[in-house]
């Protein structure tokens, strides 16, 4: 399987719609950076340099055993625009790593649940990504390609500071770890801010869905840790998943609250969702993504038997600009996409 | 051209936008660019090195006050202080020991503690292990002590030693 297979393929691994609490969690995800010793961190690495670290990286990928899956390896500049936003809308890289391709690559494991991005912040940015709240089982797979790596690489490492990074709101763990939320009842009955409000309290912090940055669109939102140092992985984990779990808790109440005094109205918004989902011929993605919002809400309180939660995970991300584009081998303007948007829509949907 | 705001100025400064994928562009005279700039410092993903350039300076504030200004420089990257403190980014793994006394401080306000107690890398990181290792049965041993379970304290007393004969000393 190559790059161009990976890019093709619109079924990743978070996209299956199960896991622990799926109903709510759509995906978590575990971010580890990491950096070589010899060489500055990627902001002060000259073109050369980074060329090097892109060699060591690529030479330790080849090292990997083969139970630990297949890696596919490319240099960003290799890609071309387009297929770098793919991999954004996949999850895959951040929005900067596409942005900024010179002396920067990434390395993607087959099934798409892991990917290494060389070059970022830190030399090493080792993600995995799975559906529902399982960031034990996350951890574990990106702790491993970690151990994997350091078999053949010298990393940046000293007693008192652990892992040490580019950015000190990263150094000792390295670990980033978030779960996407989907609080669709808690945003209808206007808690979803003072419960996510509570969470800067509890060392945690609330994003948008790509990220950093990035408005919350369709009712999903990121939580993740912000403390990496002065804490055990394990601690870590275990405080954003039982953090989760209470979101989890309180979106359900949310939801039951909905079905018993405000059923016909949900109905009506679930089935409305549906309708235009199903007919629209001209749709943004804004509209797009509010309307699966309401549509999964309707699938997970068994108002509608189909579509299932696969289609709203792969519909958000095949319907995002770079995807729709990519499939159908043009360039197309905003209005074009809109079109294309709400063909696709409507065939997922029959 | 004339500004995209205003539409009475003409427009110098040429922006271009890549959000998830789209690209905007916009075409602004300075004083508009200016109060977009306003707008754009909202956004969280500034918001975050800005924050930690000010966590950095508020250290130096302190510092400048008791030192006289040191314009050292890391001997690995010659990345200086300053230069560190305005992109809230380090150079290298060098200016974590280098800038040690200055980061302290920033460490704990940020996390709220200086000291990694999380993952050891396997390889590199033997020593560490064992001694990590050795500071835990240590802390076990003074729970069986003060729990007055001697026998058991032994044994781990003994572990530890040769723990420690395997670190050399």
């Amino acid at each position: 399987m190559g790059m161009e297979e990976i890019l093709r393929t619109t079924a990743s691994r978070w996209m299956e719609g199960t896991g622990n609490f799926s109903d709510v969690v759509i995906s978590c995800r575990i971010r580890l950076a990491r950096n070589l010793e010899g060489y500055p961190f990627p902001n002060a690495l000259s073109e050369t340099q980074a060329k090097q670290v892109i060699k060591e990286v690529e030479d330790a990928i080849t090292k990997v055993p083969k139970e630990m899956g297949a890696f596919q390896f490319a240099t960003l500049d290799d890609v071309s625009p387009l297929e770098r936003f793919v991999l954004v809308e996949k999850h895959l890289i951040s929005p900067q790593h596409a942005e900024n391709p010179i002396g920067r690559a990434v390395v993607i494991k087959e099934d798409q649940s892991a990917s290494i991005m060389v070059n970022e912040e830190d030399h090493l940015r080792i993600q995995c990504l799975l559906p529902g709240l399982n960031l034990e089982n996350a951890w574990q797979e990106a702790s491993q390609i970690d151990d994997m790596l350091e078999g053949s690489l010298d990393i940046a490492y000293g007693e008192k500071s652990g892992y040490l990074t580019a950015c000190p709101t990263n150094v000792g763990t390295g670990l980033r770890a978030s779960a996407m939320v989907h609080l669709p009842a808690l945003v209808l009955t206007n808690q979803a801010s003072r419960v996510l409000g509570l969470l800067p309290q509890l060392g945690l912090a609330v994003r948008g869905l790509y990220g950093e940055g990035s408005e919350a669109m369709g009712n999903l939102f990121q939580v993740s840790n912000q403390v990496t140092l002065g804490k055990t992985e394990e601690d870590i984990l275990a405080n954003l998943s039982a953090v989760t779990r209470q979101i989890v808790d309180k979106e359900k109440e949310a939801r039951q609250v909905l079905l018993e005094d405000a059923r016909e109205q949900v109905e009506d918004r679930v089935w409305r969702a549906y309708g235009l989902l199903s007919n629209a011929r001209l749709i943004s993605g804004q509209e797009a993504l509010a309307l699966l919002s309401d549509l999964r809400l309707g699938m997970d309180l068994g108002i509608l038997s189909h579509p299932s939660p696969e289609v709203f995970s792969e519909l958000i991300v095949i319907t995002s600009p770079a995807h729709l584009q990519f499939f159908t081998g043009r360039e197309m303007s905003a209005a074009a996409r809109d079109m294309e948007r709400a063909k696709l829509i409507r065939s997922r949907l029959s | 051209m004339y500004c995209d705001e205003c539409k009475q100025r003409p427009a110098t400064v040429h922006v271009t936008k890549i959000i998830n994928g789209q690209k905007h562009e916009s075409h602004l005279c300075p004083q508009c660019a200016q109060k977009d700039q306003e707008m754009v410092s909202f956004n969280p993903s500034f918001a975050i090195p800005n924050f930690l350039a000010a966590l950095f300076n508020l250290n130096s504030q302190i510092e400048e006050k008791i030192l006289p200004a040191q314009s050292a420089v890391c001997s690995k990257c010659g990345l200086s202080f300053e230069q560190i403190t305005q992109t809230g980014r380090l150079g290298c793994n060098e200016c974590y020991s280098e800038f040690a006394d200055k980061l302290e401080p920033l460490l704990r306000r940020v996390h709220g503690s200086g000291q990694h107690v999380g993952k050891v890398p396997l390889r590199r990181g033997g020593s560490i292990r064992q001694r990590k290792e050795i500071e835990q049965l240590r802390a076990l041993m003074q729970q069986l002590i003060t729990r007055e379970e001697f026998e058991q304290a032994a044994q781990i007393r003994d572990q530890i030693r040769s723990l420690e004969q395997g670190l050399g000393g």
